[in-house]
């Protein structure tokens, strides 16, 4: 599934754009490259940089390595039993952004791994086969144990179906019902946690040889509720005019902590701390989010996004709204890994199975495509939009099919029309910028003819 | 010509009709006798029709509208990277021929059928929509119990739709008994084909299988029973062909005219995963006597096909394929895919390593439900075809 940038590490590509900058309202687009870092920023880079640096010592250090996806990830119970996550959907990501996903998806592809099938999944076949190096240049470790916690796409399942024979390592399913009607239902979530109790946490605990302390796993999942508090904060700024943050482009990277490894540890607790503290300097003195080229001096459209974004291209395409002063000011894809803007958090129920039950369950991508409808007129009218665009991502059914239904039901129950854009997220064969450009252009000018008119 | 020949192709061509009838008389003529009674649409690859015709309805399994049927409004919904079947669906949907159906079921296939559940109901907001989870945790005491629980509120409101009745422990029993019956039927048929194939060709099979979509289960039952004997009394002589397994058809179908051109380019194709859903769960001779919902929701934990769709590590679906091929004797297997079809085709580098391994060749092409053009296709398997044979003289 899509994922959060957790770039940022040594041998990374330069990151797309800092978090925040202090700097004033006036900015030159093509700004020094020697761009100023927050202090947030630096610091989900020393976060990611010591991990990598820990999964890469795994072996070593007799930790035990979890290969699992971000939505429905169980991070606080892999902490709880003493291993490690990794992403795989994010080490796919960074591998684009770093311009070296088109090789290994060629590579899944000429060991017959086909053209229409998602990219993410050739993209790490792809770098299995040539040698598994990770985002920092060093080899990640194979997996003890693959935890196919499968929320909102069956790709998932085949995913790791193919991992698991290239590995034969053991595998844990966790099948997550979806919300096919817009509820939770009891049944549901105890479904969730009875797994929980009796496939994955006896897994988790024979392939670490520890077991899972229910106590110490409840107060990991406070703790990334705290966290989540602070997210959600940073998230609602956007409301304000204009919004100190772009919430999907830059939203990618607020939510990268907490999509991944790093929930329910202090490091994440405080890394949210210190971003809600940044934003709300930015928010009191009025400022724009930072955008590739510096932050935006004018905010002269708001915009909702659904889906992923392309990550070969990803400044590219940011670019594109950023020339224009589009901001986005909220976006669906910053809730793959769950949708705390809509209440939930970690901990709340008591019971930590049922907690992370409830979280599994409420991921973006198992809504109901009404459900998402809703979600995004939502945004359109909360976050005071003047439009919503789609990037439709051929790689992905779970999020694609229905999108242009959905284009339509939003703009009858918003009156906001709708653009839409196709793209891929990690195969730069289906990213055209000549394309995308027109289109968003063209988009945003009928939009600010719509508002001149208003 | 006997008259044999003649029962058997009189079958068929009832069959084929049923298949052209994209407007559902045979529903419509249906509900004319049983009014009042509430049709219900099923979506692919499996849902248990069992409990749909418990419950006083008739289940009618819906395919897509194949190559018959001109794409207007469907493809406004669907980008070009989506397989078809969906489109197709939404044609018929939105054309009106779908009208015979009073509810409709979305079973958790893939991504695509699941989203479509969606579309459904912002498309069709006043039909009845119901999406069926099926459990990919197949421990009885979790996903049996909650996929107990899910068809038992289903029953409840399937029993609720005008005309429909809450399935009870009797008609639910009998549903079971009756289907149990078909599926025997039909693994008669598919055994037959195995021994067989130049007296039960592809098409007519298929055809014949396929009119189980939407017909009463007591009649289709009688309706193969019949077709097979009819054709077993054929007096045909087998022709000098390889004979082959279809692989990945499970769900979108192919066009009849791409089935009629892999058996008419020297090919006997003696088993297929088309409309998977018909045989989904293995016929058993076991007779069950407890709680029939019970009984249905362990046919799906311990009966169930292999299948793409449904989780299953350990490499095992490349040994299933390797079992077939070496049961039915064939020569070599046939992957047909619908292009885009993830389930299908994610699964295919493993099966085909596993063909390799087991020194068993195979052939790979993609198709659409409205593929118009066989000449390469034909040119392909007539290939596969005389290397086969080339090969297995050598
Ligand atoms: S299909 Fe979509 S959600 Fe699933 S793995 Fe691929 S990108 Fe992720
Ligand atoms: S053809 Fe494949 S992708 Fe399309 S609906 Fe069927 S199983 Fe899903």
């Amino acid at each position: 599934m899509k994922l959060p940038i957790t770039e940022a590490t040594a041998n990374a590509a330069p990151p797309p754009a800092p978090l925040a900058r202090a700097a004033s309202q006036v900015v030159q687009r093509d700004a020094s490259p020697t761009v100023q870092k927050d202090a947030s920023m630096d610091r989900q880079k020393a976060m990611l940089a010591g991990y990598f640096s820990e999964l890469a010592h795994a072996r070593e250090t007799g930790r035990k390595v979890v290969y699992t996806f971000v939505p429905g990830n169980l991070t606080e119970l892999i902490r709880a039993a003493g291993a490690l996550g990794v992403y795989p959907e994010v080490n796919a990501l960074q591998s684009a952004m770093r311009q070296r996903s088109d090789g290994f998806v060629r590579e899944a592809e000429r060991l017959g791994h086909n053209e229409d099938v998602c990219s993410y999944v050739k993209c790490d076949v792809g770098m299995l086969a040539s040698g598994n190096i990770g985002p920092t240049g060093e080899k990640l470790p194979p997996p003890d144990l693959l935890l196919l916690s499968y929320t909102g796409c069956f790709t998932f399942l085949k995913w790791f179906e193919l991992l698991q024979k290239e590995y034969g390592c053991e595998i844990a399913m966790l099948h997550v019902p979806y919300q096919a009607d817009g509820t939770v239902t009891e049944d549901m979530r105890r479904y969730v946690a009875k797994q929980l109790a009796t496939e994955v946490i006896p897994k988790l605990e024979k392939v670490t040889g520890r077991k899972v302390d229910l106590d110490e796993l409840a107060e990991l999942l406070r703790r990334s509720g705290r966290a989540e508090d602070d997210l959600v904060w940073v998230l609602d700024s956007a409301k304000s005019r204009p919004s100190p943050i772009d919430a999907y482009f830059g939203g990618v990277y607020y939510v990268g902590p907490i999509f991944t490894a790093f929930r329910g540890t202090e490091d994440c607790e405080g890394y949210y701390h210190d971003l809600r503290g940044e934003v709300a300097a930015r928010l009191a003195r009025r400022e724009g989010p930072v955008m590739p080229n510096g932050v935006l001096a004018e905010e002269r459209f708001r915009i909702v996004v659904e889906g992923p974004p392309n990550w070969t291209h990803f400044r590219d395409f940011w670019r594109i709204f950023y020339d224009e002063g589009a901001v986005v000011v909220a976006s669906s894809y910053t809730k793959v890994g769950g949708l705390y803007d809509q209440g939930f958090r970690h901990g709340q129920d008591r019971d930590p199975l049922l907690s992370l039950a409830d979280y599994c369950l409420g991921c973006y991508t198992n809504h109901s495509l009404t459900a998402r409808v809703e979600l995004l007129s939502s945004y359109v009218r909360d976050f005071g939009a003047d439009g919503f665009v789609i990037n439709s991502l051929k790689s992905c059914n779970s999020f694609s099919v229905g999108q242009l239904v959905m284009m339509r039901e939003v703009e009858k129950r918003t009156g906001v029309p709708g653009g839409f854009i196709e793209t891929d997220l990690v195969d730069p064969r289906y990213y055209s910028q000549a394309n995308i450009k027109n289109r968003i252009e063209s988009y945003l000018q009928m939009i600010a003819q719509r508002k001149a008119s208003a | 010509m006997s008259s044999n020949v003649t029962e058997a192709d009189e079958i068929v061509r009832r069959c084929e009709a049923l298949y052209a009838d994209l407007s559902l008389s045979a529903v419509k003529s249906w509900q004319a006798s049983h009014p009042g009674r509430p049709a219900i649409g099923l979506l692919p690859i499996y849902v248990p029709r069992e409990l749909v015709h418990a419950s006083g309805a008739l289940p009618v399994s819906i395919l897509g509208g194949g190559d018959q049927i001109d794409i207007v409004k469907g493809d406004a919904c669907f980008q070009s990277y989506i397989c078809h079947l969906p489109r197709s669906t939404v044609e018929l949907g939105l054309q009106g021929r779908l009208e015979a159906l009073d509810g409709f079921v979305f079973p958790s296939t893939c991504d695509v059928i699941r989203n479509l559940s969606g579309i459904w109901q912002l498309l069709f907001p006043g039909k009845y929509v119901r999406y069926l989870d099926l459990p990919q945790a197949m421990d009885p005491s979790t996903g049996g119990e909650f996929y107990r629980r899910d068809l038992e509120a289903l029953g409840a409101e399937l029993g609720r739709l005008p005309g429909g009745n809450a399935p009870t422990t009797e008609s639910l029993a009998t549903s079971v008994r009756l289907y149990e019956e078909n599926r025997r039927a039909l693994a008669t048929l598919r055994q037959l084909r195995a021994e067989a194939p130049w007296l039960v060709p592809l098409d007519e099979s298929y055809l014949v299988v396929r009119a189980g979509a939407v017909l009463d289960v007591e009649e289709h039952t009688e309706l193969v029973r019949a077709y097979a004997a009819a054709a077993t009394r054929r007096r045909r002589k087998a022709e000098d062909r390889i004979r082959v397994v279809i692989a990945g058809a499970f769900c979108e179908q192919p066009p009849l005219g791409l089935l009629r051109t892999i058996e008419r380019s020297g090919c006997y194709v003696v088993d297929d995963d088309l409309f998977l859903g018909a045989r989904w769960i293995q016929p058993t001779e076991a007779e069950d006597r407890g709680d029939p919902l019970t009984s249905l929701a362990l046919a799906y934990l311990n009966r169930s096909v292999v299948a793409s769709t449904r989780y299953q590590p350990d490499g095992l679906r490349g040994e299933d394929l390797v079992r077939q091929v070496r049961e039915k004797r064939a020569d070599g297997v046939i992957f047909a895919a619908p292009s885009f079809c993830d389930p299908a085709l994610l699964d295919q580098p493993p099966l085909q390593k596993a063909l390799g391994e087991a020194s068993i060749p195979f052939i790979t092409f993609k198709y659409a439900e409205n593929t118009g053009q066989f000449q390469a296709i034909r040119e392909q398997a007539g290939t596969f075809s005389d290397s086969i044979k080339l090969w297995g003289e050598g």
